[in-house]
């Protein structure tokens, strides 16, 4: 490699100034207050006290995988929707698709809220033509539709673009064969989409599980999620290090579900 | 030569209203010929074989297999196989699993299947090969791939779409022989297309050659080379010169200002034609033995002969030969009655002529194609 001006090595300075700021630094704290108690001394009494939070951990990876389950099957098909479509039609649905993205997360599960609540448009609707009313917030399903409906747009992106590099011979070809419609898209189309579907489950998995905004709004305090579990322990003065025990676990957690996703791509490295 | 396999009856097909891609094509193919599509890039040469399998449905006209209409059937019922420009080989599977896609998809037995695929990787020299990336794999091996993923659901008829278009000219040659070889191993009826004159003359038993939609000429090598119908399939097979003439009697012919003996019969008294002679068919002589004489504008040296571009009368004609001649000496011209052909005017009378504006880069923004390069070295051979 040649040796890097002295300009090349400036021009990265505000880089690592920003990444040690703003992400090395937090890192630290949060390993720092992980194996320490409120006076400063190192403990394990943090993560050995976690057993307590299993079943919150189990519930919000529960929540996680349903949500994250039913975006990709709303979103792979609506991809190749999206790609059997004139060019320009293509570009018009993409950005439908991202609208979404450009408001904020709380604005659109405030206006979630104002469909579902008690006197919400939807049970309005109900009364009106004569149906009783439902309890939509406060359920698990409003929890997970709040997940599907702020975080489908990250599997949408990723599986189209994925798709959109896909080339048209090889569906051909696999026609050619022998394949008929279904076939085709087992045989063919979907193992040549992975790695999109992988980093569409990503993107959604990992917010999803992390969330505490929707569980607390369309969850109605009925569901406490890991999310929330780690706010609340931020918000009280002294449980920090609990707080910082949660969110290092949940790290790592979320590090080896990558890990073990980015397997299934590894496998295809060089293909794509 | 067998019956009929497949019959083209009348197709036409547009993709936008103003312009056909088809323009009312018929053709039949017997059974176990290699027959080529022969074509500039746009004269619809790819579209007739995507129809063949199943790729496009026709405007109008019928498409026959053995007698039976199968214009609506999808491409997986046909009995048809296809090689794709570029291979179209799966990425996500290795080398065995892409040439056993079509028997999995028939649940052959899994004995079976590895019996095949071993006999088919025999059979394009690919053994050993079975758990290759195909992306590792060079462009010829990846065609050999192509070809045994197709083969080995023992199609009647093999498609071939250009398959050589990726392959360095070295390549291309041993590939052609390969291919050949093989449609006489298994044989089968091969269709193929191809832009490249040349190696639709040295593989075919019958070469179509198409243009703007329409079918030019169907014959065998050696009729398309000798005895074109018309001026573009003239121009495009080889070299031509070829000019404006009159018939003023049977076996007589006169242009450029000579009246020459030739062996075609057949068309009015003075009647306007199209005149074709080869470079290769005309001899150099010294002036005064010369039925015509013109001065050399320019020499080329093409390794195998000489082409010179001789200027009679302000027409420019293209000569090969293996005598060298000085640029702007005066050089007669013998031309053999059988190197004469006569042909009746067509649309494409004026499009063609002299090798005034010819150059190498002329030609190759006339072909517009991604091969062009080896192309023109393939014209120079």
């Amino acid at each position: 490699m040649k040796k890097r001006s002295f300009i090349e090595a400036f021009a990265a300075v505000p880089h690592l100034v920003w990444m040690l700021l703003f992400i090395a630094a937090p890192l630290i704290f949060v390993i720092y207050f992980a194996f320490t108690d409120t006076y400063g001394n190192f403990t394990f009494d943090n993560i050995t006290m976690l057993q307590s939070y299993a079943q919150i951990f189990l519930l919000s990876v529960c929540f996680a995988l349903i949500a994250t389950v039913i975006c990709l099957v709303i979103a792979y098909p609506l991809a190749y929707c999206i790609l059997l479509m004139p060019r320009k039609t293509q570009k018009l649905l993409v950005v439908i698709v991202m609208l979404p993205m450009w408001i904020s997360l709380l604005i659109r599960t405030y206006s979630l809220m104002a469909l579902m609540d008690n006197g919400g448009l939807i049970n309005s609707l109900l009364e009106i033509i004569g149906l009783p009313k439902m309890k939509l917030i406060g359920t698990s399903g409003a929890v997970i539709l709040g997940m599907v409906y702020d975080f489908l747009p990250y599997m949408v992106l990723p599986i189209y673009s994925g798709m959109s590099k896909l080339d048209f011979r090889c569906i051909e070809a696999a026609r050619d064969l022998g394949c008929n419609g279904i076939q085709t898209v087992f045989r063919v189309v979907l193992p040549l989409t992975t790695p999109g579907i992988i980093s569409g489950i990503t993107m959604v998995f990992v917010p999803s599980i992390s969330t505490f905004y929707i569980s607390q709004k369309l969850g109605g305090g009925s569901f406490d999620l890991i999310g929330d579990t780690i706010e609340r322990q931020f918000q009280n003065v002294g449980t920090y290090n609990i707080g910082a025990a949660i969110s290092l676990v949940m790290m790592i957690l979320i590090l080896i579900s990558v890990a073990i996703m980015n397997k299934f791509t590894d496998d295809d490295e060089g293909v794509l | 030569m067998s019956g009929k396999i497949i019959e083209l009856k009348n197709i036409s097909k547009s993709f936008s209203s103003d312009q056909p891609v088809l323009n009312d094509i018929s053709l039949y193919i017997r059974d176990k010929e290699f027959i080529t599509l022969l074509g500039p890039s746009g004269c619809g040469k790819t579209t007739t074989l995507r129809i063949i399998g199943g790729f496009e449905t026709p405007d109008s006209g019928e498409v026959f297999f053995e007698g039976k209409k199968i214009n609506d059937l999808p491409p997986y019922k046909r009995q048809v196989n296809t090689v794709f420009q570029r291979y179209a080989l799966f990425p996500h599977l290795n080398v065995f699993e892409n040439i056993a896609f079509g028997l999995r998809l028939k649940k052959v037995s899994e004995p079976e299947i590895v019996r095949r695929v071993h006999e088919m990787l025999e059979l394009v020299n690919l053994r050993g090969f079975e758990k290759r990336n195909v992306n590792s794999l060079s462009g010829g091996q990846q065609q050999r791939v192509a070809i045994a993923r197709a083969l080995i659901n023992e199609p009647k008829v093999l498609l071939l779409d250009e398959p050589l278009g990726a392959l360095d000219l070295k390549l291309r040659k041993d590939m052609q022989n390969e291919l050949k070889a093989l449609h006489e191993r298994v044989g089968l009826t091969f269709i193929y297309v191809t832009h490249d004159q040349e190696e639709a003359l040295s593989m075919s038993d019958t070469v179509v050659v198409m243009a703007d939609g329409k079918i030019q000429q169907i014959g065998t090598p050696t009729e398309i080379y000798n005895e074109p119908v018309n001026a573009f399939v003239a121009d495009f097979i080889g070299e031509s010169n070829i000019l404006d003439g009159i018939m003023i009697a049977d076996k007589t012919a006169k242009f450029a200002g000579h009246t020459f003996a030739c062996v075609d019969s057949g068309f009015q008294p003075n009647e306007a034609v199209d005149i074709v002679v080869r470079p290769e068919d005309v001899d150099i002589v010294p002036v005064e033995n010369g039925m015509l004489s013109g001065i050399v504008t320019s020499v080329t040296f093409k390794g195998v002969h000489w082409e010179i571009i001789v200027d009679i009368q302000g027409f420019k004609w293209m000569v090969q030969t293996t005598d060298y001649c000085a640029p702007d000496s005066v050089i007669g011209l013998y031309i053999e009655p059988d190197a004469i052909h006569v042909m009746k005017k067509s649309e494409y009378s004026d499009m063609f002529g002299d090798y005034s504006t010819f150059s190498d880069e002329f030609d190759e923004l006339s072909v517009a194609n991604p091969a062009s390069e080896e192309e023109q070295e393939n014209d120079k051979e």
